[in-house]
């Protein structure tokens, strides 16, 4: 995983998370000057465990996290192997977030930008208020997610929970599996070329190769909830 | 906020280190919540002696000795007395009924917080480890146990109002969120003279499930029943004398996770109370889904 061109220390610097404490390592973490590779040990579902990170440097997380990892994340590529809690990438701007496992609700809310990709599952309100991100998640998501959903692809390979989508604006979703209902002004759309050329280029990114962009169903904003109309109070 | 914690043994060979686990479980939730904690354990042979029903009593500082001599005589049965923090445990060789109309009648003004043959219910107000450490909790055994780090938001920072909150034989429940329609549903308990100590919101929903336990339901029945009249925010983790069951409010607000291993069913707010749990790598970890009962049988 080195999506730059940094010229990287062959072995990581090794911070054991229990030992240096939470404090510590994010402060040797943010300190570096993005050249940095670090492996965390022991992280033993420690909250906000790799949060603002302002440079391109790797990160390896050894372990299950807590809540918030890797959030504010703004250039690094962060991996985590084991699952994550609540909010994990939250209010990304750019980098890559991996996590080799499930998250937990809500995850990579209202994040700007960069690249999030989750192997197993995420909970409820994947993605909600998401501003530009990139989400592809190999398992299934909960209900609610997307909600208000404002730019960037959110792509499932497993299924959705209810109210996908709901008052979503303009991000792009693909779901391969059942979706279990769509949310207020949420419908599904067709795919046209450049969707199944915008898929493909996700699923490379996140490293998917089994499965063809014709699995896929897209879903997105009638815009009917755009400006207030009274006629659709009911909606709202 | 508040946190809770759980831990079902499949393993007989865990059983001497349960109170070690639980207090390890028990202090990492105490960012969740630090005014006071509560534990209940099931199948310490020293706490609740093979063969006799234990009642614990929340006494106001009185003996546990003088307390257990007043129900003994009111029994006539030898009833021992053991205190442990702020809980009183009463115990004799005597059915649960009995025992617990013993001590309801033999002391009216002491507040009965526990109650079975397998069940010890420890609760307090102060920091979690603290507590732990005062009852002697990491040096128990047992098969079961849950317990409950309290950030206060329905009713006063007292004992009683500690979780867990055990009112039906062997059957506990520990509650992370908020029932919020909890006033209007303990008045229309107390028109069918089902009454509360306390004004805690938890409370309600335990005597709502043993109420239904008592009428025969299962658990998954009770808990769905429930999630029919108490509306809030809530996991709950409930435990009887043979089960241990996990439920989650209908949008799924509050935190679960729970991890299953070949030894152990465990069960937290948060992952990292788990993380210290012997094979806790290799455990199934998941969080349950929104409105679903998950449970265990012993």
């Amino acid at each position: 995983m080195s999506p730059d061109q940094r010229v990287r220390p062959a072995h990581p610097h090794v911070i054991d998370v229990g030992e240096t404490g939470l404090r510590e390592t994010n402060r040797a973490l943010q300190a570096s000057d993005g050249t940095g590779r670090f492996l965390l040990t022991d992280p033993r579902g420690a909250h906000a465990l790799a949060v603002g990170l302002a440079s391109p440097d790797e990160v390896v997380i050894d372990g299950p996290t807590g809540y918030y990892t890797a959030g504010m994340n703004d250039g690094a590529h962060v991996t985590v192997n084991g699952n994550v809690g609540v909010g994990v990438a939250e209010n990304m701007m750019s980098g890559t977030v991996r996590v080799n496992g499930s998250a937990s609700q809500s995850a990579g809310a209202t994040a700007h930008g960069g690249l999030l990709v989750i192997s197993g599952d995420a909970g409820a309100r994947c993605g909600i208020s998401m501003k530009g991100v990139d989400i592809v998640v190999g398992g299934s998501i909960g209900h609610m997610s997307c909600f208000m959903g404002q730019a960037g692809r959110l792509v499932v390979l497993g299924d959705a929970g209810d109210a996908l989508g709901d008052s979503l604006y303009e991000v792009h979703i693909y779901v391969r599996g059942r979706v279990a209902s769509l949310g207020a002004d949420c419908v599904e759309k067709d795919l046209r070329p450049e969707h199944h050329a915008e898929l493909a280029e996700l699923l490379d990114r996140a490293g998917v190769t089994d499965v063809t962009t014709d699995e896929f169903r897209r879903y997105g904003s009638a815009r009917t909830l755009y400006t207030f109309d009274v006629d659709n109070a009911a909606a709202y | 906020m508040c946190g809770i914690v759980g831990l079902h043994l499949r393993d007989p060979d865990l059983e001497p280190r349960l109170g070690d686990m639980l207090t390890t479980m028990l202090g990492e939730m105490t960012d969740r919540g630090s005014d006071s904690a509560g534990v209940a354990v099931y199948g310490n042979t020293d706490w609740t002696p093979p063969g006799s029903a234990t009642v614990t009593v929340l006494a106001d500082g009185e003996d546990a000795q003088v307390l257990a001599a007043r129900v003994s005589a009111r029994l006539a049965a030898a009833v021992s007395g053991r205190e442990l923090g702020a809980t009183v445990l009463l115990s004799a060789e005597v059915d649960v009924d009995a025992l617990a109309t013993a001590v309801r009648t033999a002391a009216p003004e002491v507040v009965l917080v526990g109650l079975g043959t397998e069940l010890a219910v420890l609760k307090g107000v102060g920091l979690p480890r603290e507590l732990a450490a005062g009852f002697g909790l990491p040096g128990v055994s047992g098969w079961q146990g849950v317990g409950h780090t309290r950030m206060a938001t329905e009713s006063a920072v007292t004992p009683a109002g500690s979780h867990p909150f055990s009112v039906g034989p062997d059957q506990c429940i520990v509650h992370n969120g908020s029932f919020s329609n909890h006033a209007s549903v303990r008045r229309a308990m107390a028109r069918r003279d089902i009454h509360c100590d306390t004004l805690n919101d938890t409370e309600v929903a335990a005597r709502f499930v043993a109420e239904q336990i008592a009428l025969g339901a299962g658990i998954d029945e009770a808990l769905e029943e429930m999630a029919g009249v108490l509306d809030g925010f809530y996991t709950l983790l409930v435990s009887t004398a043979e089960e241990f069951a996990v439920v989650r409010d209908p949008i799924a607000c509050k935190p679960a996770v729970i991890a299953e291993t070949e030894q152990y069913v465990a069960m937290a707010s948060e992952y990292r109370a788990m993380a210290h749990l012997p094979g806790i790598a290799g455990a199934h970890l998941y969080e349950p889904e929104p409105g679903r009962v998950y449970h265990w049988h012993r």
